[in-house]
């Protein structure tokens, strides 16, 4: 990290200015979520009092949408809850009367468990695919090997994980088929996830390692006498690395999402299954709940890695000058072939740095 | 992603042919420009020879016209009542009388997932239609007029990029109700920004060009150059994205069928279809496999189209 003062304070003015744009991002997911489920008709109140039944007196359902606050205008719906929002009450589950935090915040571990797994085994797997097809010699092999990922891309994960029920918990009793009470529990289950995102993850790195061994910073590294592995893991896979590193919140979104199949398939509690049951039950307090919490953790994964990307890219300074987007800076810069040509160092300018 | 890269090559090209030329000069070589476009036009011939060396792509369009002849006439394929089962029959393994083997209450399988072809490839094309028109003007609009309306409308594309596509879609679903046209919707309003941030660099691409200028130069309205243009030479990426934005489609759609928020019970929806054999997963291995794999295979062959479509039209320009 920067050492001195005024680079410390253009430190701190970045890290205010992303987390200003962060929480704007999170007030607009939610204006959006609240236009998608408030503004469009539904009626929620007549489908927990049961359908289209006639036990219901008009005056008991008027009543209900009351206390609801569903009989209000649009805008102080809006502001209502968003002032709510803003106090940490996230609304009420219109099918169980509890609060939509504590609906939420029961079901967060489980999900995060499955999520973390199927994160390190779609990281492993498909950097590992990737760095394998592009590493061996044999060009069938090679072909073979970057034909799987776009064979997970097709597969659909539902099926996926029914496959691997079948073949593992009934076929060779290997692990359980449902439920969380073990970690075995827990391998079917994270593998199903991690597949489409594995698989592009795959796909994203295979495509620039190829790109990045025909640079030439690859052909130095090589001239100067380093072995082969050497220049594919220490020097082509580093900056390969970089754009894959930019796309976590979008994989972090892809696998909270995912949980809906997957939870649905193996039967265990989390997030998705309460996403499923919600939208089952048009329980709208808790699908906009969802939604913003699936917001902040994207959010929130695009914090980090701004934070962390300085470090792995020294090209990339921490500066107060908000950036638009992160990635048109990040191409740009690695074409330049003045700034490319050092990259091999990073070690050592880091070191500098620190 | 786009703004640096997609203004690159227009402004490079600039660069190159405008300073010092005449407006004379800029016309020949906008009319040049077209010119190499209309003759690098493919003929039938030089499409059979493209498929021809590439079996692959030859065996994912061959699938897909497969699968395009069962969502429309599917009895030609399978001429029995995908609804009617003969209870004596419940439950068989794929043999030559039933393909794809029996369900529980003995309705043949591949009559259902052939019947079920059409509703699944109909909500995917809505979805993707509907992506692809909502995206495309919202691009087009942002790309041309640039400034701030580009700027909201970008924006609001990033919005709508840090909400999980499928959370969105299950939010607009809670919001339209259940049934296939609704998912079909959600499914497509989910890609609208990611299709609006596409379409956005093809027209800035395109509109930086040669022959842009020419044809405002020559006087044309802006309106006109947009539709007579801007919006045919921008086309043809966004139609390699219709294809691959239909796979893409197929899963969404057969992920919330899955999930059971398509069409209700007896209706043979892919993603349903696999949902249905879910309770006989240890007896009956053909009633999740088989419409499984059909998924599967249907999306394999239309991202191979696209990626096919993709190289062949990047190795043009």
């Amino acid at each position: 990290m920067p050492a001195t003062t005024t680079n410390r304070s253009s430190t701190v003015r970045y890290i205010a200015s992303r987390l200003g744009q962060s929480l704007i991002v999170l007030w607009a997911a939610y204006t959006v979520s609240f236009i998608v489920l408030y503004a469009l008709p539904s009626d929620p109140v007549a489908l927990l009092a049961g359908g289209d039944a006639t036990d219901v007196t008009p005056e008991q359902l008027a009543e209900l949408t009351a206390q609801y606050g569903l009989d209000q205008p649009l805008v102080v719906q809006y502001l209502l809850r968003l002032g709510g929002v803003l106090r940490g009450d996230f609304g009420t589950s219109i099918a169980t009367g509890r609060p939509v935090s504590e609906v939420i915040g029961e079901a967060v571990s489980p999900t995060l468990q499955l999520a973390g797994l199927a994160f390190l085994i779609a990281v492993l797997a498909g950097a590992g695919l990737a760095v394998l097809a592009t590493y061996v010699r044999g060009r069938s092999l090679s072909t073979f090997l970057l034909g799987l990922p776009p064979l997970g891309v097709a597969i659909p994960s539902f099926w996926f994980g029914l496959m691997l029920i079948q073949w593992f918990s009934f076929q060779l009793p290997l692990f359980p088929a449902m439920g969380d009470k073990s970690v075995a529990s827990l391998v079917l289950p994270s593998i199903a996830l991690a597949l489409p995102t594995g698989a592009m993850i795959a796909q994203l790195l295979s495509k620039s390692l190829a790109t990045a061994l025909g640079e030439a910073y690859i052909d130095t590294a090589r001239a100067k006498g380093a072995d082969r592995r050497r220049v594919h893991l220490r020097h082509a896979l580093r900056n390969a690395a970089l754009p894959a590193i930019t796309m976590t919140g979008l994989i972090v979104g892809q696998l909270l999402s995912g949980t809906v199949v997957t939870e649905t398939v193996f039967s265990r509690p989390g997030i998705g299954r309460v996403t499923a049951t919600a939208v089952q039950q048009q329980d709208i307090p808790v699908v906009q709940g969802i939604v913003l919490f699936a917001a902040t953790a994207f959010v929130l994964a695009n914090l980090a890695v701004d934070l962390v990307y300085p470090l792995l890219d020294p090209r990339i300074q921490l500066t107060a000058a908000p950036r638009r987007r992160r990635q048109p800076s990040v191409p740009a810069h690695a074409e330049d072939p003045v700034t490319a040509a050092p990259a091999p160092d990073i070690d050592a300018v880091l070191e500098a740095a620190r | 992603m786009s703004e640096t890269t997609a203004l690159l090559p227009g402004t490079a090209q600039h660069a190159g042919d405008g300073f010092g030329a005449t407006a004379g000069d800029r016309f020949q070589d906008a009319v040049a420009d077209r010119a190499s476009r209309s003759a690098a036009r493919p003929t039938w011939t030089s499409r059979f020879r493209w498929f021809a060396r590439r079996p692959a792509a030859a065996l994912a369009l061959l699938w897909l016209l497969v699968v395009l002849v069962a969502a429309l006439w599917p009895s030609v394929i399978a001429p029995g009542d995908p609804l009617a089962g003969v209870p004596a029959e419940n439950l068989q393994g794929p043999s030559a009388a039933h393909w794809f083997g029996t369900d529980q209450i003995g309705r043949d399988l591949f009559t259902r997932v052939v019947h079920g072809t059409s509703l699944t490839i109909s909500a995917a094309s809505i979805a993707v239609v509907v992506g692809l028109v909502v995206g495309s003007v919202l691009g087009l609009v942002s790309g041309f007029a640039g400034g701030r309306t580009d700027a909201v409308i970008m924006r609001a594309a990033d919005v709508l990029l840090a909400i999980p596509g499928l959370l969105l879609s299950l939010a607009i679903i809670t919001a339209l109700g259940f049934g296939t046209v609704n998912v079909a919707i959600a499914v497509g309003i989910a890609s609208v920004a990611s299709v609006s941030r596409i379409m956005r660099s093809e027209v800035i691409k395109v509109r930086t060009s040669a022959y842009i200028e020419a044809a405002r130069a020559s006087g044309n309205g802006w309106l006109r150059v947009l539709l007579r243009h801007v919006l045919p030479n921008s086309t043809g990426p966004v139609i390699v994205l219709g294809v691959l934005e239909f796979g893409g489609a197929i899963l969404a759609v057969s992920a919330l069928s899955f999930l059971g928020y398509g069409a209700p019970a007896p209706a043979p929806e892919w993603g349903a279809l696999v949902s249905g054999g879910r309770d006989y997963l240890r007896g009956a291995w053909w009633l999740t496999t088989l419409p499984g794999l059909t998924i599967a295979l249907t999306v394999l062959a239309a991202n191979r189209l696209a990626r096919g479509l993709d190289s062949e039209g990047t190795g043009r320009r």
